[in-house]
C-alpha cells in the first residue's frame, strides 16, 4: 500500500508522518503519531469522542481524511496541560465531577476549548450548543456544563 | 481498499470521478463509508485546495455560494443570514465545520436539509463542465450525474418571505422526519410564484407543485392556505425508515406545512 508524507503542526510542534491511503486523522494520530488522547467511539460522526481542533475549529478526526491536514494546525487534549499544570478546563472537569468513565472527556474538552477560544464567557445555552455533538453515557451532562462555566470564571449550579 | 487521488481543478476531479471514484467534499458521508468498508468505489478524488470554491458573494439580485462552503461558512456570512436557521440545524458544531453545500445536494435520504432550502430558493447550479442547470433537474437524475457542482446561485428573499422548518425526534441534533422550506414572494399581500420544497418525503428533496399552484394569488392566512394544505403530499410516496413510516410522514406533512406557512408553533 502506498504511503504518503504529510506535514502538519500537532499541539504547536511540527509533525511529519506517512499516511496510508484512505486513513482517517483519528487513526493517524493514535497509531501513526502515538497521541492516544482522541478516542474512537463510533467512526461515523455521531459520538464526538474523536473531536480535535483543526485551524481553530472543532472537527471530527474520524471523518477527516488524514492527508487533508497537510500544513494545518491540529490540537488535541494531549496539548492542553503545560507540564504538570493542567489547563483550566481540565481542572474544572476534575473539580466538577465532569468525568466518570472518561471516554467522552477528550472530545468534550476539545469542543469546550474551541468554544472558549472564541467566546471566553459563554452562556449556558452556548455551552449546550457547543457540546451538542458530543455524547456522554455517564454524567448526564450537567456536571460538564458546570465545568465549562467554572473554567470560564462563571457561577455553576453548586457555586450559585 | 481505497486509493486517494489529489488534483488541482474541479474539471480534473470530474474526469476522474466519472469512472470508479467518488469526489470528496467535507467527507462526513464519504469517510463514514471508508471507515466501515462500505465505499462503493475503490477510489476517492479530492482537490488540493478548496479555497476558491468556498466563497459566498452577492451577484445582482442573487447570491452565489461555492460548493465547498461549509455550514460553518454559511453561519459566518451575513450575506446569507436567512440561511442561518437552516445551517444551524445540520448535525452538531463539528459536523457543521466539515459538511459542505455541494455534499448536501448529494446526501442520501434522510439527509439534504440544506438542499431543501436551496430548492425553495430557485437554486441554479454551475457545474464542472461550465454548464448551468437548475437544482430540481439535477436532483431528479442525481444518481447518474457525473459532473460536479462548482457553485449554487439562489434568490435573495425579501423580509420574511423565506421559511424553513426541520422536524426531528431528537433535539438539537436529530435527523429529519421531514424538512420543509418555502419561498413566498408577495405583492399587495397576495402570494405570487411560491416555491415549496420537502426533504425526507421522497428519495431526494422535491418541490410540491400542486401546493405551490394552490397558493397563487392567495393570502397567507388559514383560508388562503387551505388548498395548499390539501395538496401538500400530492404525487409523493414518502419513504419508510427507522424514524417514521411513509404513512406517518404523509399524515403529518400538512400540519407542518401549516406551521411553516403561518409561522406557528415553530420550535427552531
Ligand atoms: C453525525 C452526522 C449528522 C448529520 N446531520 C445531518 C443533518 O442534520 N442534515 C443533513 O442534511 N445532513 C446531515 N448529515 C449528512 C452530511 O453531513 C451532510 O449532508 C453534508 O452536507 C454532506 O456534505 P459533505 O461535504 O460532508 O459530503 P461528502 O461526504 O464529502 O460527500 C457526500 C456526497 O456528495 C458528493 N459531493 C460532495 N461535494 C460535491 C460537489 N461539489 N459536486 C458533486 N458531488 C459532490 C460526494 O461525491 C459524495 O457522493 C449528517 C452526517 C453525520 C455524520
Ligand atoms: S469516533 Fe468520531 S464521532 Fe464517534
Ligand atoms: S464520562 Fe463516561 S461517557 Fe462521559
Amino acid at each position: 500500500m502506498t504511503k504518503k508524507p504529510v506535514q502538519f503542526r500537532l499541539n504547536g510542534s511540527p509533525a511529519a508522518v506517512f499516511v496510508d491511503e484512505g486513513q482517517n486523522l483519528l487513526d493517524l494520530l493514535r497509531r501513526g503519531v502515538g497521541d492516544l488522547s482522541p478516542k474512537y467511539g463510533c467512526g461515523q460522526g455521531t459520538c464526538g469522542s474523536c473531536t480535535v481542533i483543526i485551524d481553530g475549529e472543532p472537527r471530527l478526526s474520524c471523518l477527516t481524511l488524514a492527508e487533508t491536514v497537510e500544513g494545518q494546525q491540529v490540537e488535541t487534549t494531549n496539548g492542553l496541560a503545560d507540564g504538570p499544570d493542567l489547563h483550566a478546563l481540565q481542572e474544572a472537569f476534575m473539580e466538577n465531577f465532569a468525568a466518570q468513565c472518561g471516554y467522552c472527556t477528550p472530545g468534550m474538552l476539545m469542543a469546550a476549548k474551541a468554544l472558549l477560544d472564541r467566546t471566553p464567557r459563554p452562556s449556558r445555552e452556548e455551552i449546550v450548543e457547543a457540546i451538542s455533538g458530543n455524547i456522554c453515557r455517564c454524567t448526564g451532562y450537567e456536571p460538564i456544563i458546570d465545568a465549562i462555566l467554572a473554567a470560564s470564571g462563571q457561577p455553576t449550579r453548586r457555586t450559585g | 481498499m481505497v486509493t486517494v487521488t489529489t488534483v488541482d481543478t474541479l474539471q480534473e476531479a470530474a474526469a476522474s470521478s466519472a469512472g470508479q471514484a467518488v469526489f470528496l467534499g467535507g467527507g462526513t458521508l464519504v469517510m463514514r463509508s471508508v471507515n466501515y468498508g462500505e465505499l462503493s468505489v475503490p477510489q476517492i478524488v479530492r482537490l488540493r485546495s478548496v479555497a476558491a470554491l468556498r466563497s459566498i458573494r452577492a451577484d445582482g439580485t442573487r447570491i452565489v455560494i461555492g460548493a465547498a462552503a461549509t455550514m460553518g461558512d454559511i453561519l459566518r456570512s451575513s450575506e446569507v443570514s436567512f440561511l442561518h436557521p437552516v445551517a444551524r440545524q445540520i448535525g452538531g458544531p463539528a459536523i457543521r465545520n466539515m459538511a459542505t453545500v455541494g455534499g448536501n445536494i448529494f446526501a442520501p435520504h434522510p439527509y439534504g436539509d440544506f438542499a431543501v432550502a436551496l430548492l425553495a430558493l430557485d437554486a441554479k447550479l454551475r457545474l464542472s463542465d461550465g454548464s448551468e442547470t437548475d437544482l430540481e433537474s439535477l436532483l431528479a437524475a442525481r444518481d447518474n450525474e457525473k459532473r460536479l457542482v462548482e457553485s449554487v446561485s439562489i434568490a435573495r428573499p425579501a423580509g420574511d418571505d423565506f421559511r424553513f422548518r426541520k422536524v426531528s425526534r431528537v433535539k438539537p441534533k436529530g435527523v429529519s422526519v421531514m424538512s420543509l422550506a418555502a419561498w413566498l414572494p408577495r405583492s399587495a399581500g397576495r402570494i405570487s410564484g411560491a416555491r415549496i420544497a420537502f426533504g425526507a418525503m421522497a428519495p431526494t428533496p422535491v418541490r410540491v407543485r400542486a401546493a405551490e399552484a394552490a397558493l397563487e394569488g392567495a393570502t397567507l392566512d388559514e383560508n388562503g392556505i387551505a388548498g395548499a394544505l390539501a395538496a401538500a403530499t400530492q404525487g409523493l410516496t414518502p419513504p419508510d425508515d427507522g424514524l417514521a413510516s411513509g404513512w406517518y410522514r404523509s399524515q403529518v406533512a400538512p400540519v407542518h406545512l401549516k406551521r411553516l406557512l403561518l409561522g406557528e408553533g415553530s420550535r427552531t
